[in-house]
């Protein structure tokens, strides 16, 4: 085992101590997030498939809310702060520039992710003012407390701050270092960073310029076409946020765990270019069934989206072929017999493989959602978070916890608690969700509805051409059941971890690949570059359709006023929704000059 | 640079993949004319919908030889018309718009389905054959009642539909 030939090595916390709190501070408060959210889960899992329902079903949406922020923002991108703040100090093996400024941005995050879990959670308290029930993606005129935006405006600059961190930590590394190619892990956690900024621009316009203030009733309303738009400017190129730290791992740790080296360092930047240039130019693939955007503007987007398989399908190639090579180098031989030469009893080893088998087929999935034309089989139905349980939840999640049964022990100098526990979680965790997805996808294609609580109607059943929609359920509450036991299994596992005796000697150092940096063309380094080439792709992907929905449809919109989703509101409304509106944005204005003095 | 040769032939492959998804989309779009929602429906004022010709008396029409057309809105947390009804074996174009928030209009089971955005009109054209009931339902949030709004398409027989006319909402 790699483990026990580096025995003996100092480990990242022995290095790097002050670096070393902040990784494990970060990877706590996404875990925190992530025990949460499934707790959340849990309760929908049950709930919407009428197995059990504890609470009424208009807090379906409060408890769908909390549970997809807590996993899409707050459990990833916790994560990758600190998997990057890692990647970068141990890959330019350099300490932080300042490690008061790391924790001023971590400390950011923090404050922002709890502004917006206290106005999502007022959701469940009626008596209170506060409630964000707008779902992950809040659609105006859905309109949340100014806390919800407020905080999400905050964590967002925290990421930026996080981003310059690293890039100073470069710059710095760059001046002593002049003539060296940028290690492979910092070349990726740049590239990924300068793909957020741009994606970022998209959220920031619609947060700050629009939610926020109009949430402050600063302006009276905002154009939904638009704000929507911005949305999926962002919140396509955010999968990839997700996905870049998991492919990270996968490149650079996975293929040392499976006893071998990378196939190739010069590929692998290939990969992470491609990722950079293209994230955000497909947004719009998420509005082919939108109203006010021309089918013109869809195809390209259509087409931007077909080209980002690239990158996956030769991250595929990549990682199976170290991970071939790793088994023959253990003695693997055989066309396939190599695979019974893998390391299966390792956690870390067992969860991020089983993660990227189960790419592998959200990847299937996705072609299905970019098919233009056939998206509208399947478009909003549960079919949807079928395919985004099998790419975010399971090979960013799973990939996560896996290589955290790695990770921490380097980061806390003590043993795992319990390796036999984590090799069982990681797989609960694969059937868990091999159920739960199956079933999603299926009732997806039988026109189910995702986002709903209580998908049974009064004129009509959904019919199924195979099996039955009740068998189906029972499938997904079951799968839910387990993926629950699972994120239980995995955060006991690291809590205990806290009591194991301290070892020294957790240093493992990461293998050079096969084909290293020297192969690859110079250019591959130049990130201004990349980063202009990136920009330019947006401004044409985006320029001509939102001046379209401007000039059709104006910057603020015409005659849409917002919908509190506040729970007293009455189910029916009567009256003008207007009536409704401006007391609430008086008594927010209100209730925040109260806080502010 | 150095690339195995492996990966080069899963390279071109994995580019023949994403051209080949490419043209059958495009091919849907252009020969086969399979219609995506787009700007045709053209905006509105989400606040003036009752005065809207089309809107303020949400019904179906005849608007060709076979071809009828369906104002329709989607609001918390009722579709108007309801039921919407259209005789067998004809062309219907939904227009579809919202007063309030963002909703979703999908024919269960059908690949008829469209956000519904206000502000926005969205036009979809389907042909529906034999007669038969379809659900309607909204498949995006809009609300504490969401999981309540549902409607229903009637495709009633022609002689049927002849005698009974048009339904008003």
């Amino acid at each position: 085992m790699a483990e026990a030939l580096d025995a003996g090595a100092p480990s990242f916390r022995d290095r790097f101590p002050d670096e070393a709190a902040v990784v494990r501070a970060a990877l706590l408060s996404s875990f925190i997030a992530l025990t949460l959210g499934a707790v959340f889960g849990i309760i929908q899992g049950l709930h919407r498939t009428n197995v059990l329902r504890v609470l009424d079903s208009q807090f379906y949406y409060t408890i769908l809310t909390a549970h997809g922020v807590l996993m899409v923002v707050s459990f990833t991108i916790f994560f990758l702060v600190g998997l990057f703040t890692w990647a970068t100090v141990r890959s330019l093996e350099r300490p932080l520039e300042d490690i008061r400024y790391t924790w001023a941005w971590y400390g950011l995050m923090v404050v922002g992710t709890l502004m917006a879990v206290v106005a999502i959670l007022g959701g469940f308290v009626p008596s209170v003012d506060i409630s964000a029930d707008v779902l992950f993606t809040f659609y105006a005129p859905l309109q949340a407390h100014p806390l919800f935006y407020g905080g999400l405006a905050i964590f967002v600059i925290g990421t930026w701050l996080a981003g310059a961190d690293w890039f100073w930590s470069w710059y710095n590394w760059k001046q002593a270092h002049p003539d060296e190619r940028i290690p492979l892990q910092a070349f990726m956690v740049l590239t990924t960073m300068l793909m957020w900024y741009i994606a970022t621009i998209g959220i920031a316009i619609a947060v700050v310029g629009f939610l926020l203030p109009w949430s402050l009733g600063l302006i009276e309303q905002v154009n939904p076409l638009l704000t929507r738009t911005l949305f999926w400017f962002w919140g396509h190129p955010v999968v990839y946020f997700w996905l870049m730290p998991a492919y990270l791992l996968w490149y650079t740790v996975l293929p040392s765990l499976a006893g071998g080296r990378l196939f190739s360092d010069p590929l692998a930047r290939v990969v992470f270019v491609l990722f950079l240039l293209l994230s955000t130019p497909v947004g719009i693939h998420h509005q082919y069934v939108d109203p006010g955007i021309a089918e013109g503007f869809k195809m390209i987007a259509m087409t931007n989206t077909m080209f980002l398989l690239l990158p996956s399908l030769l991250t595929a190639f990549t990682v199976v072929a170290s991970m071939e090579h790793g088994a023959r180098q253990r003695g693997g031989t055989g066309l396939f017999g190599w695979l019974r030469a893998l390391p299966w009893r390792d956690p870390a080893f067992t969860g991020m493989t089983l993660a990227g088998l189960m790419f592998a087929a959200g990847g299937f999935s996705g072609m299905i959602n970019a098919g233009m034309n056939i998206n509208y089989l399947i478009h909003n139905t549960l079919w949807v978070p079928g395919h985004f349980h099998l790419t975010v939840g399971t090979a960013v999640a799973l990939t996560f916890m896996a290589a955290t049964y790695w990770l921490w022990p380097r980061l806390t100098n003590r043993q795992l608690y319990s390796r036999p526990i984590a090799l069982g979680q990681v797989v609960l965790w694969f059937v868990g969700m091999a159920l739960m997805s199956n079933a999603m996808h299926v009732m997806g294609l039988f026109g189910v509805p995702r986002r709903t609580a209580e998908p049974q109607y009064q004129g009509f059943d959904f019919v199924a051409s195979f099996g039955s929609i009740t068998e189906l359920r029972i499938q997904l509450a079951l799968g839910a059941t387990l993926l629950f036991v699972s994120t239980l299994l995995f955060a006991a596992n690291i809590a205990l971890s806290s009591w194991t005796p301290t070892v020294s000697g957790h240093g493992h150092r990461l293998p050079d690949p096969l084909s290293g940096p020297g192969d690859s063309p110079v250019v591959l380094d130049n990130l201004k570059l990349w980063f202009g080439i990136g920009m330019v792709l947006v401004v044409l992907a985006y320029t001509l359709p939102l001046a379209s929905i401007v000039q059709d449809s104006g910057l603020f919109g015409r005659g849409i006023d917002a919908y509190p989703a506040m729970i007293e509101t009455p189910v029916l409304l009567e009256g003008s929704p207007l009536s409704l509106a401006e007391p609430l944005a008086s008594k927010v204005s209100a209730m925040l000059s109260g806080v502010i003095s | 640079m150095d690339i195995h040769s492996y990966e080069k032939i899963w390279l071109v492959l994995a580019v023949l993949l994403i051209a080949g998804f490419v043209s059958t989309v495009t091919y849907g779009a252009t020969a086969v004319g399979v219609q995506m929602i787009d700007d045709d429906g053209g905006t509105i004022d989400a606040n003036a919908l009752d005065e809207d010709p089309r809107f303020g008396n949400p019904r179906v029409e005849q608007v060709g030889e076979n071809h009828y057309a369906a104002y329709v809105v989607a609001q918390q947390f009722i579709f108007r018309p309801d039921p919407i009804t259209v005789p067998a074996n004809s062309t219907v174009t939904f227009y579809v718009t919202s007063p309030d928030v963002i909703h979703g209009f999908e024919v269960v089971g059908t690949n008829a389905n469209t956000m519904v955005v206000p502000g926005q009109v969205s036009k979809l054209t389907v042909t529906v054959e034999e007669p038969r009931e379809y659900g309607i339902l909204c498949n995006e949030y809009c609300g504490n009642g969401h999981h309540t709004m549902e409607g229903k398409l009637i495709v009633q027989p022609e002689d049927e539909y002849a005698q009974g006319g048009s339904t008003d909402g």
